[in-house]
């Protein structure tokens, strides 16, 4: 690890015109194609925010349609254009590429590259004691294949057929035959090229993201001390690795019955006047193979804003996270399954209804680690001494949505229920809340935790709490009564219910969802101001604001290439020695030796204190 | 106009932002240092959360208690009594756990807001309360998985062999039915390379079987009688959605799917039950099929026994209404044909016969 230390970018002073010679390269080295793991994650954030800010509005698009049938919408018209129809309407099938774009986009752009992208990214090497990643040019690669793929999605949204309409999941035929719906053109042929150079990417990351944290800890940092962030990001990069490849195979299979006439997915179709000659393959096979990472990238979605979460509600309440075993054990046990719980997206899709048992019973196991990490932030929360910063109300937040929406898992995951519930708004509702709202919240609450360590500057407080009040009642709103609607009985996906006396009731709920995901939109605003405004204007923020014990606020106010000036700190305790007895401050961080707090530690601890100082030339050697 | 109201709102931008600035310089000017922390705000906030809390749940229950009728869709199967039993215990479960870690958790973020006279406790570990938590969600899971399990096992096992079997063809944005015919009582075989204008189906005529199937572009069922129900897709997947017999199916090209159910209530009855004299039995498409996707309704009647014979009976055979599609019939079969598909033999046969020799 010797090279990484000495590994700062020595340029030659080459006056070029640019005038943004400096100290360590000159622009285009330090800021676009940097390999330095912080400039990449504020990368991957700044573009997960642009995306997350598309896929709101096209939201509140889809919501205007639903929410106000009646109204006219010309005067969208300079941006919409031909998508609405002479009556001042959404075009149907535009409705579902809004549909489709905002799922692609909120799922893949957002939630998995812009929180895993930013935050794995962002504190792997700072709080695992790392000068940067394992791969820094790979990392760069990382962002810069999401960056093709996302602007490859965004040409999607402008091309005259519109963007993939089938809906997120891409189920063929309908996504395989441009007969169906004009979104299966060219749209749907930009998805699949983006989706591919997307997985691409996250596969880069995640390599990297594994590397990093198996091999270049710092001194001390055993696994049993990562702070319950690493595991969470160290979890997630293996679970993408082991589900992306087959969507990209999914995705190759399909781009296959699209161009080349093979038939994976297609068989006995007749369309347009036509039957087409694909024969014998089977569109559930689809289904096996999209779910087969589409499941995991639930978990890969909340998994790291769990972990998050854990930090920020242990630093803010004071007090050690409760039970990080069990966590850990918890995370694992997630991961592990949620590898055998994907077909419980297709009880009723035909699918062998004897495997549907099956799926019912693996589904229901992972409903008790879920529990377990509940119940284990509420106890972290009891006798506390919690402080409500932005970052804390948002993973409080956090915990309010894993729990309304997890618990909802429980009809949906029993297929006997399901059979009603299946693509009806109560499913709707249930992956919003618990994985989207949860997931974004957790996003948001590091962005409010790390901004000092990402920008050296304080984002204001009062904005931030007004962002979080607007936009956790928004967001219950907009979900809540989702659940209703979907008892009810309303399908997924439609442009409008009035065709059915079943489904022609709730338009006031409707309304009701529609306004509040404007004001939710509106509430995201406030954050950006917020957040632009302070990489300025912030007041400077101190070294370790929180008063925090792992290892990023160790750092100077804004680490440099390399993270720490001087040696990387050594690891002697777990990163939640908050309000320990008989300590003077209620927080020890984790590079303090045992031998500096006597008056604080356990029995065992003080046992430690011996092995640290014979440890310590041993481990010298790691780094 | 457009331009007055987008000046107005850039003019509501910067007084907002004026206030914020102002603001942060009152704060500067009566010297709140940044480390301080405020502790006035951080009780706002619990409190507010408490407030959340209790509202929350407060208007929670007076919604779905009040409001219940409306989003409680009446039942009319057999099955479907069962899984919604079996949903509305789950309700129960779910929103006693939800209710009481909702209220334990911000009565916490309440109890324990800052306090600088009070230290956190140091509580890191208790394996008593890990394997509780584990044990009693998986003990309320298991509870709940296996009557899941015995009520999926009997939704999906084999169909009685008298089940009335009528079969659900999707296509883009529509569906029709398919009878087996009063005659055979079996669906005739069919081959999607078949299917033209008239021959939605894709019939096979060189099958016995096919002869007497007849199309309808309703949905009849009878009362109390098992209804077997064979779902096919002609383009791309649809999904059949029976909401008040709690049934749903995909509609697969290539894969033949069913489900089977028993109506336990006619639409007449129905219609005395909701007080509710237009109310109709409606069938929805829940798979997200293309631009008409939102507009694929079918309509359900469920008949009493005796008005569903006399429907049966008004029916015609696909074939009698198609009888250009006699040619495709094999000629050892044509008579048979003409019997089951009740086209009158008189001197017709002779002279397909004849054409045919």
């Amino acid at each position: 690890m010797a090279t990484l230390d000495v590994h700062h970018h020595i340029e030659t002073h080459d006056h070029d015109d640019h005038g943004h010679e400096h100290h360590h390269g000159n622009f285009w080295t330090t800021y676009i194609f940097s390999e330095d793991h912080k400039v990449i994650a504020k990368q991957f954030l700044l573009t997960g925010m642009a995306w997350a800010l598309i896929g709101g509005i096209l939201s509140v698009l889809f919501r205007l349609q639903l929410g106000f049938p009646e109204a006219n919408l010309s005067w969208l018209k300079p941006i919409l254009g031909g998508w609405l129809t002479a009556e001042g309407k959404i075009d149907p099938d535009f409705y579902l590429a809004l549909v489709t774009m905002h799922g692609t986009i909120m799922v893949f752009f957002v939630l998995t590259a812009g929180l895993s992208g930013t935050f794995s990214n962002f504190l792997i090497p700072l709080q695992i004691g790392a000068r940067d990643m394992a791969s820094g040019f790979m990392n760069m690669l990382s962002y810069w294949f999401f960056f093709l793929s996302s602007v490859i999605m965004f040409i999607s949204l402008f091309i005259s057929t519109g963007p993939a309409a089938g809906g997120w999941v891409i189920y063929p035929p309908l996504s395989a035959l441009p007969q169906a719906i004009p979104g299966s053109g060219l749209g749907m042929t930009l998805w699949l090229v983006s989706m591919a150079l997307f997985i691409v990417s996250s596969l880069l990351g995640s390599i990297n993201y594994i590397t990093t944290v198996i091999n270049m800890r710092t001194v001390g940092m055993s696994f049993a001390k990562l702070p319950l962030t690493i595991w969470a990001f160290f979890l997630t990069a293996v679970i993408g690795i082991l589900s992306f490849p087959v969507l990209f195979g999914a995705a190759l299979l399909l781009i296959f019955d699209r161009s080349f006439g093979t038939s994976f997915y297609l068989s006995d179709i007749y369309i347009g006047g036509e039957a087409l000659p694909n024969q014998g393959g089977s569109p559930i096979l689809f289904q096996h193979l999209f779910w087969f990472l589409g499941h995991p990238e639930v978990y890969i979605v909340l998994l790291p804003a769990l972990g998050i979460t854990s930090e920020i509600i242990a630093t803010n309440s004071r007090k050690p996270i409760f039970g990080y075993k069990a966590m850990v054990g918890s995370m694992l046990g997630i991961a592990i399954l949620s590898f055998v719980v994907w077909a419980h997206h297709m009880f009723v899709t035909g699918m062998n209804p004897f495997l549907g048992s099956v799926f019912t019973l693996l589904t229901l196991i992972i409903a008790v680690p879920s529990a377990v990490k509940i119940f284990n932030y509420v106890t972290t929360l009891w006798k506390g001494n919690i402080r409500f910063t932005p970052a804390m109300l948002f993973s409080i937040g956090l915990v309010s949505f894993f729990l309304t929406g997890g618990i909802t898992g429980l009809f949906l995951g029993n297929s006997a229920v399901d059979i009603q519930l299946h693509d009806t708004y109560f499913v709707v509702a249930h992956f919003h809340l618990v994985m989207g709202s949860a997931s974004f919240f957790g996003m948001m609450a590091g962005v409010y935790h790390w901004f000092p360590k990402m920008f050296g500057r304080m984002m204001d407080e009062k904005l931030g709490y007004l962002h979080f009040w607007l936009t956790f009642i928004g967001v219950y709103l907009v979900f809540f009564p989702m659940h209703y609607i979907g008892i009810a009985g309303f399908p997924r996906r439609y442009y409008s219910w009035t065709a059915f006396e079943t489904f022609s009731g709730f338009a006031d709920l409707n309304m009701l969802v529609s306004v509040a995901a404007i004001i939710t939109l509106a509430a995201q605003f406030v954050f950006l101001f917020n957040f632009i405004y302070h990489i300025f204007r912030g007041k400077l923020a101190p070294a370790n604001p929180w008063n925090s014990t792992t290892l990023e606020w160790t750092t100077p106010r804004l680490p440099g290439h390399g993270n720490w000036p001087g040696e990387i700190p050594t690891v002697y305790r777990w990163p939640y020695d908050y309000s320990k007895p008989g300590s003077k401050e209620d927080f020890i961080p984790q590079h303090i030796p045992f031998s500096e707090t006597p008056e604080s530690n356990l029995p065992n601890e003080n046992d430690q204190i011996k092995l640290d100082l014979g440890g310590a030339g041993v481990g010298g050697n790691k780094h | 106009m457009n331009w007055i109201i987008w000046v107005g709102a850039i003019l509501v931008l910067i007084i907002l932002f004026m206030i914020f600035r102002i603001g942060n310089l009152v704060e500067l000017v009566k010297g709140n240092k940044e480390e301080e922390f405020s502790i006035s705000w951080n009780n706002i906030n619990a409190y507010l959360f408490l407030g959340f809390m209790f509202f929350g749940l407060v208007f929670f229950f007076w919604y779905s208690i009040t409001y219940f009728a409306d989003y409680d869709p009446p039942v009319a199967s057999i099955h479907g009594k069962i899984t919604d039993d079996l949903f509305w215990l789950t309700m129960w479960v779910t929103v006693i756990a939800f209710s009481i870690i909702f209220m334990v958790m911000f009565w916490f973020t309440f109890t324990y807001r800052y306090d600088k006279s009070r230290k956190a406790e140091f509580f890191a570990d208790n394996t008593k309360l890990e394997i509780l938590w584990t044990v009693v969600p998986a003990i309320v899971l298991t509870v709940l998985v296996v009557q899941g399990l015995i009520a999926w096992s009997d939704i999906t096992g084999p169909a009685k062999k008298d089940a009335i079997v009528v079969e659900m063809i999707g296509q883009q944005f529509l569906w029709t039915a398919r009878y087996p015919g009063t005659k055979d009582n079996e669906l005739g075989k069919h081959n999607y390379k078949m299917i033209d204008a008239s021959n939605e189906f894709g019939l096979d005529l060189s099958d016995k079987n096919s002869f007497d199937d007849f199309k309808s572009l309703e949905l009849h069922i009878p009362v109390n009688k098992e209804i077997l129900m064979k779902i096919r897709a002609k383009d791309v997947l649809h999904s059949v959605f029976l909401p008040h017999f709690r049934v749903k199916m995909d509609a697969v090209p290539g894969v033949q799917t069913h489900f089977k159910f028993t109506a336990t209530k006619t639409t007449a009855e129905m219609r005395e039950e909701l007080n509710n004299p237009n109310f109709n039995y409606e069938m929805a498409c829940t798979e997200v099929c293309g631009r008409g996707h939102f507009s694929m309704k079918f309509p359900v009647v469920v008949d009493s026994e005796e008005d569903y014979q006399k429907w049966l009976s008004s029916q015609e055979s696909w074939l009698k209404q198609n009888p250009e599609y006699l040619k495709y019939v094999p000629a050892e079969l044509k008579e048979v044909a003409m019997i089951k598909a009740g086209i009158p033999l008189d001197n017709n046969v002779s002279v397909q016969t004849a054409a045919i020799k």
